[in-house]
């Protein structure tokens, strides 16, 4: 259909006519005729506007979305928050959605000066002093933590939690074929990683809560990390950071995370947004790009991306990062969430999620045959076994309309199911919940 | 000037030039905008939910802030900002095209929107085709056999692509050290190169600005692992010899990578399997007019021949004899690249675009995005120097050079003028090997009036006082910003402040 092609036909002919030539096919006359696709391509026609929306339509029925019919308590990564009107309508402007990577700053000040509220919220929350303007998920923010923590130390091994999310240890080792990094795994031992002393690693990852939900032992990370002269790299919950002490306080070098639960929806997986932050020393080592504060020629206040010299495009292939393209879009969703929440806000969401979450755990404990993965304290998830397994549960659950939660696979216990408890979910829902549980796990 | 310029921007709401304060200065102690559900949740304390080593004292510092304020504030900061929907962008190799509407609201479904990427596969059947058809509407336009949906960039599909390379290799006994790029590459590329453990040796263009075919031969061996390419490359020039190229690459045992970032140009007029590419990426955010948001999220879809097709990143949605979609992962994948499934709302927008394209649409896409780029190149012959003066793909590079000689009119000083005439700036100095480099791409969605008021701008502009324009801009929220200072006094949040 082409209807986005504004050109008439008479226009057609005009065009190229001051080009001197009689037909579009001359455009192409520097393409090999071999190559030339005869036919064009093998695809259906386009679509009228409705057309094409009853086609998108018909593929979203064809799923089960979290919500009353699909109460969601599943998280891994992965989370059911609010996503308050104010975030919907402000952050989604067209002005913020359609605009490029603010490479001329005097029409850019918007995202710029969105972006550098951004990086300022993401220090406050890590207790780091330098963010960047963010990365593309959880995974690739880990990525480039060790990218920066390999560079940094000029050692190549680093010490590599069990209790970091699977999906992400999966995206290290993808990327280690590249870089030649070597990963050693720490067992989690009752839910806490037990780190081995014997190597003088780059680095020591771990995630805060884990991925099972249970709060690490970050004061004893550190000082392993003192001891071998490693750096510690956190992978951090952007909302357990409201009532958690921040990574910050347990001195970590380098902050990542996944910022989803603040502002976006569950998109099955994407867009979401790759928190990193850092210790100012590292800042010369910064994946990505970076807002800084200046003045423009009158003197008067602006923003600008900085230390250029990092980036990719400059470096070429001294570059240690080649991140160009990141998740602006999503980091200013962010902002708008965490300024909306506020200080209060945000202390009052991790405080119902750990609520909702020890509510919820307390009972299905109480259920016989349910047993905690672990005793260690958790936050906002936890781990259970049960007696049968974690996608039997899960399928039995969906009848009874619950998303129950994450199996757990081989790794941790074929049994074992991660359930996940946000601000959103009522007593009621959890009643329902935890009496559902109890009929199918029979 | 005329009025009629559908693409300026010269109107802009912009009600003053007095900077936006920050959130943190708009923030008053005790004020909150947020509003939680009612739960009936027992009001355990924070002190009963978590260990005492592990409970922050005071709460993060945020910011305190009405809804009132929060919304004005974001809604100011959206006034100082350029975009596709204000007007024309013609930066060069960005292709940022106006994207339809409908994408959003495609994307937007509940059904979409909402579901949990590790629900089981029988609940997420809707999505689990969709991807696959894109993965399939993907391959159909590249030329190629299969491809992963996880990159979530055009970066991190290079990098998916150099390692799918290391793969292959290093099956074969010998992962290998080099890759070869031309020296007209964008900057991913070799540090793309760089972190797929490879080395990058560089083969210079001709004098017709394409691959230098001799050069690219003598630097081909057993060591090298693959090619780089751009095609149409960054010069906005159709390599010609890519036939030639790709028998060369292949008979030293090496494969052939496309950079996808010009692929709108070719879209059903020809396709990279069809010029012998083993490995291909594709940005959503530029070919498939999904939004750029200010600088992401994108969507770098890697696309592969047949005899890679077992090593590509996993899970992937396959159709069963059942007549259900599950997750498999190939045979000898590399692994996973994304935490999910790839920036899967972004993938949607694109499928919604190709539905609504089509076939028939695109081939229209490239057309038209073929003849504005020529017919602004041929507007601005005579005006600035075109060093490579033939006709040219989706876009071209131009070059201030005899302007600055003659008067010190520099390419970034058009850059600034322009955004006083209401455009956007093309993308300036690069490629590196044009000396003051004006690289320009109208897009197809660009309208012959919007490239009229253009030309005429950008002619203006050349004619115009060069002292003039190196005090340009002076129309926008603020004027040349400081680069220089930004970087030596760093200050990158609120609280560097002194």
């Amino acid at each position: 259909m082409g209807h986005y092609v504004p050109h008439t036909d008479a226009e057609i002919v005009q065009m190229l006519t001051f080009l001197g030539m009689s037909s579009l096919d001359e455009l192409f006359a520097s393409v090999p005729e071999v190559l030339r696709l005869a036919g064009g391509l093998d695809m259906a026609d386009g679509l009228s506007e409705p057309d094409t929306l009853d086609a998108m339509e018909r593929l979203a029925e064809r799923n089960r979305r979290a919500g009353r019919e699909l109460v969601c308590f599943a998280g891994g990564g992965a989370y059911d928050h609010e996503v308050p009107s104010t975030v919907r309508r402000v952050a989604f402007r067209s002005e913020f959605v359609t605009a490029y990577t603010p490479y001329q700053p005097e029409v850019a000040q918007g995202v710029l000066q969105a972006l550098f509220e951004y990086q300022t919220l993401l220090c406050r929350l890590t207790g780091m002093e330098v963010a960047n303007a963010s990365l593309y998920d959880g995974a690739s923010a880990c990525v480039e933590a060790v990218n920066l923590a390999v560079s940094a130390t000029g050692r190549q091994t680093v010490l590599l939690s069990d209790g970091v999310n699977p999906n992400w240890r999966q995206v290290l080792e993808t990327f280690a074929a590249g870089t030649g990094h070597d990963y050693i795994r720490c067992d989690v031992v009752n839910g806490v990683t037990r780190w081995p002393d014997d190597v003088q690693p780059a680095a020591l990852l771990v995630q805060y809560p884990n991925y099972l939900g249970c709060l690490e032992d970050l004061a004893a990370a550190r000082q392993l990390a003192d001891k071998t002269g490693a750096l510690l790299l956190v992978a951090f919950d952007p909302v357990a950071a409201g009532l958690l002490h921040s990574p910050g306080h347990f001195g970590a070098d380098v902050v990542v995370g996944e910022g989803q639960p603040f502002g976006t929806p569950l998109s099955f997986g994407g867009p979401y947004l790759g928190l990193f932050a850092c210790k100012r020393d590292h800042v010369r080592r910064l994946p990505g790009r970076l807002v800084g504060e200046t003045v423009d020629a009158d003197g008067r206040r602006a923003y600008v991306t900085t230390l250029r010299t990092r980036e990719q495009d400059i470096r070429r292939e001294k570059a240690s990062s080649n991140v160009c393209t990141n998740q602006t879009l999503i980091a200013v969703a962010c902002a708008v969430q965490l300024a909306w929440l506020g200080t209060e806000g945000l202390r009052e969401l991790a405080v119902r999620c750990a609520r909702g979450t020890r509510y919820t755990r307390e009972a299905l404990l109480a259920i016989d045959g349910v047993e905690p993965l672990s005793d260690a304290a958790v936050f906002r998830e936890f781990a259970v076994t049960t007696p049968t397994s974690g996608d039997v549960v899960v399928e039995r659950m969906a009848e009874e309309g619950f998303l129950a939660g994450v199996p757990l696979g081989d790794e941790y216990g074929e049994r074992g199911l991660l359930i996940s408890v946000t601000e959103r979910r009522t007593r009621d829902e959890i009643d329902a919940f935890v009496a559902a549980f109890e009929k199918v796990i029979r | 000037m005329s009025p009629s310029a559908g693409g300026r921007a010269t109107s802009a709401p912009i009600m003053g030039r007095d900077a936006e304060p920050t959130l943190f200065e708009l923030s008053s102690p005790g004020r909150r905008a947020a509003s939680f559900r009612t739960t009936g949740l027992p009001e355990w304390e924070p002190e009963e939910l978590v260990p005492g080593g592990h409970l922050r004292g005071e709460p993060a510092p945020i910011a305190e802030i009405s809804e009132r304020d929060l919304v004005a504030h974001f809604t100011r900061l959206s006034h100082r900002q350029y975009s596709v929907d204000l007007g024309a962008y013609p930066l060069g190799s960005c292709t940022m095209k106006y994207n339809p509407k409908l994408c959003d609201d495609a994307a937007s479904l509940p059904g979409l929107a909402d579901v949990h990427p590790a629900a089981p596969a029988a609940l997420t059947q809707g999505w689990m085709e969709l991807l696959a058809e894109l993965e399939q509407a993907l391959c159909r336009v590249t030329g190629m056999h299969a491809a992963t949906l996880q990159p979530p960039a055009g970066a991190a599909g290079e990098l998916t692509g150099l390692l799918l390379m290391r793969a292959w290799h290093t099956e074969r006994g010998n992962p290998r050290h080099k890759i070869v790029i031309p020296d007209s590459a964008h900057g991913t590329n070799p540090a793309s190169v760089t972190l797929g453990g490879y080395e990058t040796v560089t083969v210079p263009s001709d004098h017709r600005g394409l691959v230098d075919v001799a050069a690219l031969r003598e630097r081909l061996d057993d060591d090298v692992a693959g090619i780089m390419l751009t095609n149409p490359n960054t010069l906005g020039l159709f390599e010609e010899d890519i036939a030639e190229i790709a028998a060369a690459v292949h008979e030293v045992g090496g494969l052939l990578y496309y950079d996808g970032a010009n692929l709108n140009a070719i879209l059903g007029v020809t396709r990279p399997g069809d010029m012998g590419f083993d490995i291909v990426h594709m940005n959503l955010h530029k070919t498939f007019a999904v939004p750029h948001g200010g600088g992401g999220p994108g969507a770098g879809p890697v696309a592969v021949s047949e005899r890679l097709a077992p090593y590509l990143p996993g899970p992937r949605p396959v159709l069963g004899d059942d007549g259900a979609y599950a997750w498999q992962t190939p045979s000898k994948s590399i692994g996973r690249v994304h935490s999910w499934h790839g920036n899967a709302l972004a993938l949607a927008r694109a499928y919604s675009y190709i539905l609504a394209n089509g076939g028939d649409g695109l081939r229209r896409v490239a057309e038209a995005a073929v003849l504005n780029a020529n017919w602004l190149r041929t507007r601005l012959r005579g005006i600035y120097d075109l060093p490579y003066d033939r006709p040219a793909m989706h876009e071209f590079v131009a070059s201030t050079s005899t302007l600055k000689k003659g008067k010190g009119l520099r390419a970034l000083d058009v850059a600034k003028r322009l955004l006083e005439e209401g455009f956007h700036a093309p993308t300036v100095y690069f490629p590196l090997i044009v000396d003051e480099a004006l690289m320009i791409e109208p897009t197809e969605t660009e309208s012959l009036q919007t490239l009229e008021a253009l030309g005429d701008a950008l002619e203006r502009i050349a004619a115009g006082d060069a002292d003039n324009a190196h005090h340009a801009p002076r129309t926008t929220p603020v004027r040349r910003v400081d680069e220089a200072r930004a970087a030596r006094q760093l200050i990158p949040t609120w609280d560097s402040r002194e």
